[in-house]
């Protein structure tokens, strides 16, 4: 019999070309999505080679990062904007890549498309030049986010460069409580272990809370895996893995969706397989979350405080009373009933179908409090169509939500919409860092429920109380 | 692609105490918008580094010019967090730093680093507070990088040895890259490639 093995092994293992003596393997790439930013210097790369792409049938490619998310059907106003577009668009067409993109019914943000089009599936290896590539892992597959030289390799040679990282399991287990989701999870655990704790490794989620949560919540938590340094984060494949993809654009149909599902079933990790680290969790002591800091690991469940000094190890407290200032924050203080001025619901970790519809259920019948601006950017053409489908467009104008057109947003502030210096954003993306969200802006990071709520009231609210 | 090389390095060092220091501020977004690799140095810690109104911060080390020169940038744990934007090494590279030295870095920003030619030395926390205070009592202290035999040594004879992967030190010294290595690959991959059309 076989030694035990990980899932990630077994996915790492059947994609190594060739294994290098005290070197890297070089890992074939199945699937490589490609955008507008950290795109055009690897094209340059190939031209200065004077070589083409490996094969342009796994290469996709989006425009997403830098899209405006108004008028996306007029010429893009901010010229070094437009031109970084219009560069995608020259390499795609010049290299004969697949480009969907602004006015293409399949444009989105590249993690949230992958998933949606069934160009994502269980058993790939997948990269793309944005570290939140680890969100396709929630359909069972090796997904990690590469810099531009690795896009150049990929589009080169199908192939990349890596050592193994090391193997990390989190087991969440039990019963979530009212209010709280699979965003509050993987806040939980970072705020845990640290925006650094799960450096070098590769995280397997596990447990039954995972088992029983969407495809589309899973995505959120593999999302978050690099917000703990993971080189990426996966989960095993079940039924719920194979009734999302079954029927996707570009997933194996009928007779092949049933053959592949069968290999697919085999993509688990085996009973007895060593991790080197192996942490659990119990879905109860979790709360709604939120991050009061300049790092995602500096997170707590709302109705806590900010760390006292005390409670901060000397090393760090320079670095935290920075964060904390920052953010214009006093040690101790507590969170509940804090002002926000911006409320930003999008980004490749919440701004999903399901996403919205939670929102809209939670604001149906309620409005926006005075004095807040309130962002809503679906994550892709086909989550703006099946929410103005389903009606929750209606449910947003009449809460005075603005719903925006698609794109990656005020996750990271590229295109207009930022959030001004010293302002308040609660935020459903994934980073909180000094100036993310634009110069000097302040950001919250939370669930889409409980962005929803602070929209509502206008303050940071324990959405437990409204539920 | 780059036929830059590095065996030994004597400088002065630039010091940033600062822990999880994220490559959005390395290269804040709005300056990622370049379609080339030239030119990120000027942005390089841009919101430390000037005011909203484009003044330098006199407080911020870059601005200093007892450090000007530096080619080694002394950073606390945590190195590079964040985004797997390659600009922020590209950022560092212009700038003209040629090692980075923490005690602890993120595992893309390291990767982007070393494809480009700037080396990630690691060293112990208490390496690490030995730099600081070497540099905090004379800042004109040169610092010695041998990658050679991986080695940090301090003016004052406090040495260090930093760990590197045989492969990416060969490409460090010769100035190979990946994608040479890779394509001498490629009948192999082919095979793969068909082997792995369906799933």
């Amino acid at each position: 019999m076989n030694q035990p093995t990980t899932l990630f092994d077994k996915i790492w293992d059947a994609h190594v070309v060739k294994a290098m003596n005290d070197g890297p393997d070089a890992v074939f790439i199945d699937r490589h999505f490609i955008h507008e930013v950290t795109s055009p210097q690897a094209f340059d790369g190939l031209r200065k080679r004077g070589i083409g792409v490996f094969n342009i049938a796994r290469t996709t490619a989006t425009a997403d990062h830098n899209v405006p998310t108004k008028d996306q059907h007029l010429p893009i106003k901010e010229a070094l904007s437009r031109h970084q577009v219009e560069t995608l668009r020259k390499n795609c067409t010049d290299f004969g890549i697949e480009l969907y993109d602004l006015g293409h019914p399949y444009q989105g943000i590249v993690h949230i498309i992958g998933p949606e089009l069934g160009l994502t599936l269980p058993g790939m290896t997948i990269v793309c030049g944005d570290s939140h590539t680890s969100t396709h892992g929630a359909l069972g597959n090796i997904a990690f986010g590469i810099g531009t030289s690795e896009v150049e390799q990929v589009l080169a040679t199908q192939c990349i460069l890596q050592y193994k990282p090391k193997r990390m399991r989190i087991n969440i287990n039990g019963q979530l409580g009212k209010g709280v989701t699979s965003k509050d999870i993987i806040l939980y655990v970072i705020a845990q272990i640290s925006a650094s704790g799960a450096t070098g490794y590769f995280v397997e989620y596990a447990g039954d809370t995972i088992r029983g949560l969407s495809m589309e919540a899973r995505m959120t938590i593999c999302n978050m895996s690099i917000e703990m340094g993971a080189r990426g984060g996966l989960i095993a494949p079940d039924e719920t893995t194979f009734e999302y993809i079954r029927g996707r654009r570009f997933a194996p149909q009928g007779e092949a969706f049933d053959q592949a599902v069968e290999r697919w079933r085999k993509l688990k990790t085996d009973d007895g397989a060593e991790f080197d680290v192996e942490l659990n969790y119990r879905a109860e002591d979790i709360g709604p979350m939120i991050t009061y800091g300049t790092n995602p690991g500096m997170g707590i469940a709302v109705d806590s405080h900010v760390p006292n000094l005390s409670e901060i190890p000397q090393s760090e407290l320079a670095s935290y009373t920075k964060s904390l200032a920052y953010m214009g924050l006093e040690p101790g203080m507590e969170l509940i009933g804090k002002p926000v001025d911006y409320v930003f619901i999008g980004s490749c970790t919440n701004a999903r179908i399901e996403d919205l519809r939670t929102v809209a259920e939670f604001v149906k019948g309620k409005t926006k409090a005075e004095g807040v601006e309130v962002w809503i950017v679906p994550g892709s053409v086909q989550v703006s169509n099946q929410a103005k489908a389903e009606g929750l467009d209606q449910v947003f104008i009449d809460a005075g939500f603005e719903l925006r057109e698609p794109g990656c947003s005020a996750c990271l502030g590229m295109n207009e919409d930022k959030v001004p210096a010293g302002k308040y954003c609660i935020s459903t993306s994934n980073r909180n860092f000094e100036g993310r969200q634009g110069q000097g802006a302040r950001t919250f990071l939370a669930s889409p429920i409980m962005a929803a709520a602070a929209a509502v009231t206008g303050k940071v609210t324990d959405v437990r109380e409204l539920v | 692609m780059s036929k830059e090389t590095m065996h030994k390095l004597v400088s002065t060092a630039a010091p940033l105490p600062i822990e999880n220091i994220d490559t959005d501020q390395i290269i804040p977004a709005r300056f990622l918008k370049a379609t080339t690799r030239e030119g990120f140095g000027d942005n390089l810690f841009r919101d430390w580094r000037y005011t909203a109104d484009n003044t330098p911060k006199a407080d911020f080390v870059l601005n200093n010019p007892i450090y000007a020169g530096a080619k080694i940038l002394v950073a606390g744990k945590n190195f590079g967090m964040g985004s797997s934007r390659e600009h922020a090494a590209w950022a560092i590279h212009d700038y003209g730093f040629k090692v980075v030295i923490s005690s602890f870095f993120a595992d893309i920003f390291r990767n982007n680093s070393l494809n480009n030619f700037v080396l990630p030395a690691q060293v112990s926390d208490e390496f690490l507070a030995e730099i600081f205070k070497a540099i905090e009592a004379d800042s004109q202290t040169q610092i010695t990088i041998d990658l050679v035999n991986q080695e940090i040594v301090l003016e004052n004879g406090l040495k260090e040895s930093f760990a590197i992967n045989a492969y990416k030190k060969q490409c460090l010294m010769n100035g190979y890259d990946d994608i040479d290595y890779l394509l001498s690959l490629s009948s192999e991959v082919k095979k793969f490639d068909l082997a792995h059309a369906n799933f």
